[in-house]
C-alpha cells in the first residue's frame, strides 16, 4: 500500500511539475500575473509530493518491504539500518528520486530567497526548472520506476553491495548531488535571462551566489568521494581518473570556470554570452555525470543496450536540453551585446584565459571519457584510457592556470600594467622560488617536479597575501586595520580562502607523487616491514565477527625509532549475502603524512600478503578541496546578495557595476 | 594599438594557444590508448611489442602459482581457446579467483610471457568485466564446440 502511494505521489509531483513547466512561462511571456504567481505555490506543492515519495521509498527499506524491486535489489533484512536508509540511493531509480528530492528543494530554496527578484524572474527561472523536473520524473515514472512491485516477494533482499556499506555512502552521493543539482539553478537563470533578452549585471548577480553554493557542494562531494575512494578500495590511491569520477570531476571544471565568468558579468558586464554557455554546460555536464554513473552505460554498453528505453529517453532528454538551450543562445544572443572592453593584459583576460584552460581541461577528461565508449558502442573495439594520458594532459594545462591563479586577483580590470605588476609580485616571486628550491631538501632528495609543484602552490599563497595586503590597505571604511579587515567583503575573503584551498591541495599532490612509497610484501607473525622510516610489525590475524559480516583482523605494531607509533587492524571481509572477500585498509592519518595497511592474499593461517604504504601529506588533498568548498560558502554569504536585493536599486546598482571599478593605485612606495 | 588591432592580437594569440593544447592533447591520447586484445589474438602476433595492452578472459583453473617470495604470481588468462601466462607481482583484487573472469593491463615479454603492471576484477561474484565476456564470446562463437557458458549480469549499484 505504502509504495503505490508513492507512485501516486511521484504521478501528482509530475502534473504539477507539467503545470508548473508551462503556465509561468506562459505567463511572463504575455504579463499574466495570475498565471506567473502560479510559480511558487507549484514549486512547493512539488517537493511535498517528492518529498511524499522519497518518504514512501525510505519507509520500504526500513521496513525490508522485498515485495518492491528496487529495496529487493538493494537491501537486505540483515543491512544495518543506516544503511537501509542510505540504500535508497544505493541504485539507479532511488538516486533518480533523490535528484528529484534535491531538485525540488533547491526549487523551494529559490521561492523563498527570490522575494526582492522581479515577478517575472521569477516565473521563468521555477518555469525552466519545472520543465527538469518534467523531464526527470517522466524517466522515473516511465522507464525507472523506483516503487515496481516483485510478485511473488523473494524472502530476502540481495543485499546492499557491501562497497557502498560505509560511511561515505551516507554523505558522499547527497553532497555531490546537491551540486549536480544546483547548478540547475544557474541554468534556470541563465535560460531565463536569455527568453527575457536580459543579460546585464543584475542577472550575474542573482545567480552569482546560487552558482556559488552548488560548486562548494560538488567539490565537497567530489573531495568525499575521493577520500572514500581512498580508504575502501585498498588500492593507497586517492584520484584514478576512473568514467564514474571524471563524470563528477567535468561539471566541476566547467563550473569553475562559470563562477570566475560570472564574476566578469557582474563587475565588468562583459562575457555575457560565455557564460551563458558556460551555464548552459555546466548543468549539462551535471545531467551526463549523473546518467553515466547510475544508468548502467559504464559497466556494461550491451547491457545498457539490451534495455533501449532508458538510453534512448537520456538521449533525447540530453539532445533537448542542450540542443534547445543552445538554439535559444543562438537566437537570442545578438540582442546580449559586449558588455565592456578590456585590453590584452587585465584582470577580464586573465580569467578569460583560465575559463579557457578550465574548458579545454575538461574537454580533454571529456574526450578520455567518452572516446571509449563511443568506439564500443559502434562496435570499432575495445579502448581504454587511463592515469598517464590525464596526467600528461593535467600538468601543462593547469601549471600556467595556478599562476594566473596568483596574478589575476591582482591586476586590474580592464587594463593593467605588466611592469607595475611585476613590481607588486617581486617579491610574492621571490619568496615562493626560494623557498620551492630549498624545501624539498628538508623532505629527503631535490626532484625538478616536486619544486615546480611547491613553487606554484606557494606563489599562490603568497600573491593572494600581497593582494588582501593592498585590499586591506585601500579599504574604502578607512579607520584602524581591524575595521579595514572587518570592512573587506565576504566575496573576497571567500576567493582568498578557495585560492588558497587549491594551493594547499597541489602542495599534497605534489608531495604524495614525489615521496609516496609502497610495498607488497609475504609477511609471517612476526616478520617486520620498513617503509617511510616506520616499521610495521605483523602479529598475526583473528577472526571476527561484525553485523552482516565475518572478517580476518590482523594487527600490525608499528614503531618508528623503537617508539611505539600505532596499532593498525586491517581486515578481508566476507559478507553474509554476496560472499565476497572486502578489502578494509586500516589507515593512520596525519598531518604531514598517512601510513596505510591492506591486508591482500592469506598464503597460510599465519601467513598473508599485506600491503603498506607511507603517504606524505595526503590529508592536504582533502583538506585543499575542504577550503575550497568553505571559500565558496563564504564568498555566497555575502551581505551585498541580501541587502542589494532589497529595493529598486538593481538598475542603478547594475549601471554602477558597467562603470570602471577603482582599483588600488601603485603601491610602489610601499613595496 | 588600435581596438581592432587588439582584438586581432589576441583572437590571434587565442587560436595559436587552443592549436597547441589541441595537439599536445591529441598526442598524448593517442600515446596512452590501451587497445584491448583477447587471448587469440595475442597466440596469433596480433598484439603490439612493447606496448602497453590489456587482455582479459578467464583465469584457467589450476594456473595460479606463487613464486617463493609470496607476492609475484604466475596464471594463465584464457578465453577457453587459447591462454597465455601471466606473471604479475603485488596484491591481487579481492575478487580474482580461477575459473571466474579478470583483465589485466601490462606488456607482451620477448619470452611470450606478459607482464602484468595492473590486474582488475570487479566487486560482483555474477559480474565479469565486459572485456573478459567479449573475449570468451568471440572464442565461443569461432569455435562453437563451447565448454563454457556465462553469465553476465552486471549490477547497477556498482560503484565502479
Amino acid at each position: 500500500m505504502i509504495p503505490e502511494f508513492g507512485q501516486f505521489a511521484l504521478a501528482l509531483a509530475f502534473t504539477i511539475a507539467l503545470v508548473l513547466g508551462i503556465l509561468p512561462l506562459v505567463g511572463a511571456v504575455r504579463g499574466d500575473s495570475a498565471w506567473m504567481s502560479l510559480a511558487r505555490p507549484a514549486a512547493q506543492g512539488q517537493l511535498v509530493f517528492v518529498a511524499i515519495a522519497f518518504g514512501c521509498l525510505t519507509y520500504a527499506f526500513v521496513t525490508n518491504d522485498f515485495t518492491v524491486a528496487y529495496v529487493a535489489n538493494n537491501s537486505n533484512s540483515k543491512l544495518p539500518l543506516v544503511y537501509r536508509i542510505a540504500g535508497v540511493w544505493g541504485g539507479h531509480e532511488g538516486s533518480l528520486l533523490l535528484w528529484m528530492l534535491m531538485l525540488s528543494l533547491w526549487m523551494v530554496a529559490v521561492t523563498v530567497f527570490s522575494r526582492y527578484l522581479p515577478e517575472e524572474m521569477v516565473a521563468r527561472v521555477l518555469g525552466v526548472m519545472g520543465l527538469v523536473s518534467v523531464g526527470f520524473l517522466a524517466f522515473m515514472l516511465f522507464t525507472s520506476n523506483p516503487f515496481d512491485r516483485l510478485l511473488p516477494a523473494p524472502p530476502d533482499g540481495r543485499d546492499l553491495n557491501p562497497l557502498l556499506q560505509d560511511p561515505g555512502m551516507v554523505l558522499h552521493p547527497p553532497m555531490l548531488y546537491m551540486g549536480y543539482v544546483g547548478f540547475s539553478v544557474a541554468f534556470a537563470f541563465a535560460i531565463a535571462a536569455l527568453i527575457s533578452g536580459r543579460l546585464d549585471a543584475a542577472w550575474a548577480r542573482w545567480s552569482r551566489p546560487w552558482t556559488t553554493v552548488a560548486w562548494a557542494f560538488l567539490t565537497l562531494g567530489i573531495a568525499l568521494g575521493s577520500a572514500w575512494a581512498y580508504y575502501e578500495l585498498g588500492w593507497g590511491g586517492w584520484w584514478f581518473w576512473d568514467p564514474v569520477e571524471n563524470s563528477s570531476f567535468m561539471p566541476w571544471l566547467i563550473g569553475t570556470a562559470l563562477i570566475h565568468s560570472l564574476a566578469v558579468t557582474e563587475k565588468r558586464g562583459s562575457f555575457r554570452s560565455w557564460t551563458v554557455l558556460l551555464a548552459i554546460f555546466t548543468f549539462a555536464f551535471s545531467l551526463l555525470g549523473t546518467f553515466l554513473v547510475r544508468s548502467g552505460v559504464l559497466t556494461s554498453v550491451h547491457a545498457f543496450a539490451s534495455d533501449p528505453r532508458r538510453g534512448i529517453f537520456i538521449l533525447g532528454f540530453l539532445a533537448l536540453v542542450i540542443g534547445g538551450s543552445l538554439a535559444l543562445f543562438a537566437w537570442r544572443t545578438s540582442r546580449v551585446g559586449l558588455g565592456g572592453s578590456f585590453d590584452l593584459v587585465s584582470r577580464e583576460s586573465m580569467l578569460l584565459t583560465n575559463n579557457v584552460l578550465l574548458a579545454v581541461a575538461c574537454g580533454s577528461v571529456m574526450l578520455g571519457t567518452l572516446y571509449p565508449l563511443v568506439l564500443e558502442v559502434l562496435g570499432l573495439g575495445k579502448i581504454s584510457v587511463g592515469s598517464p594520458y590525464f596526467d600528461t594532459v593535467f600538468v601543462p594545462l593547469m601549471a600556467p592556470a595556478l599562476f594566473l591563479m596568483g596574478v589575476g586577483p591582482i591586476a586590474r580590470w580592464k587594463k593593467a600594467s605588466l611592469p607595475e605588476l611585476a613590481v607588486r609580485l617581486r617579491w610574492a616571486f621571490a619568496v615562493s622560488l626560494a623557498a620551492a628550491l630549498l624545501l624539498p631538501f628538508t623532505l629527503g632528495s631535490w626532484k625538478p617536479l616536486v619544486s615546480f609543484g611547491l613553487m606554484l602552490a606557494l606563489w599562490i599563497v603568497a600573491a593572494s597575501a600581497v593582494s588582501l595586503r593592498d585590499r586591506v590597505r585601500h579599504a574604502a571604511t578607512g579607520g584602524n586595520a581591524w575595521r579595514r579587515l572587518t570592512g573587506t567583503s565576504r566575496t573576497f575573503y571567500g576567493m582568498v580562502l578557495a585560492h588558497v584551498g587549491m594551493a594547499v591541495f597541489v602542495v599534497g599532490v605534489t608531495l604524495v607523487k614525489g615521496y609516496e612509497s609502497e610495498k607488497d610484501v609475504r609477511m609471517e607473525t612476526g616478520d617486520t616491514v620498513e617503509i617511510g622510516g616506520y616499521t610495521f610489525r605483523f602479529d598475526g590475524v583473528a577472526q571476527v565477527a561484525g553485523p552482516n559480516y565475518k572478517a580476518a583482523r590482523a594487527t600490525m605494531q608499528v614503531t618508528k625509532n623503537g617508539k611505539s607509533v600505532v596499532t593498525l587492524y586491517p581486515e578481508k571481509r566476507i559478507y553474509a549475502v554476496q560472499p565476497n572477500p572486502m578489502t578494509e585498509a586500516a589507515i593512520d592519518p596525519g598531518f604531514t603524512r598517512d601510513l596505510y595497511v591492506a591486508l591482500g592474499d592469506e598464503l597460510n593461517p599465519t601467513t598473508w600478503v599485506v600491503r603498506v604504504h607511507h603517504k606524505p601529506f595526503v590529508s592536504w588533498i582533502w583538506g585543499g578541496w575542504l577550503l575550497m568548498a568553505l571559500g565558496g560558502l563564504l564568498a555566497a554569504s555575502d551581505r551585498r546578495y541580501r541587502v542589494a536585493a532589497r529595493g529598486r536599486r538593481e538598475e542603478q546598482y547594475a549601471a554602477a557595476a558597467r562603470g570602471p571599478q577603482t582599483v588600488p593605485a601603485s603601491v610602489k612606495a610601499n613595496a | 594599438m588600435k581596438p581592432r588591432h587588439k582584438r586581432l592580437a589576441m583572437i590571434a594569440v587565442g587560436v595559436a594557444a587552443l592549436g597547441v593544447t589541441a595537439v599536445l592533447v591529441l598526442g598524448a591520447f593517442q600515446k596512452n590508448l590501451v587497445f584491448f586484445f583477447t587471448p587469440t589474438q595475442v597466440a596469433a602476433n596480433e598484439a603490439p611489442q612493447g606496448r602497453a595492452f590489456r587482455i582479459g578472459g578467464l583465469v584457467e583453473p589450476g594456473s595460479v602459482k606463487r613464486r617463493p617470495d609470496g607476492v609475484t604470481v604466475q596464471f594463465a588468462v584464457t578465453d577457453t581457446a587459447k591462454s597465455i601466462p601471466v606473471l604479475y607481482r603485488g596484491v591481487l583484487p579481492d575478487l580474482f579467483r580461477e575459473g571466474k573472469g579478470v583483465v589485466t593491463q601490462g606488456r607482451l615479454g620477448p619470452d611470450g610471457v606478459f607482464q602484468a603492471s595492473e590486474v582488475l576484477a570487479k566487486h560482483d561474484e555474477n559480474y565479469m568485466p565486459p572485456e573478459a565476456a567479449e573475449a570468451v564470446r568471440q572464442a565461443q562463437a569461432a569455435n562453437q564446440k563451447a565448454v563454457q557458458t556465462l553469465v553476465t549480469n552486471p549490477a547497477p549499484g556498482d560503484k565502479r
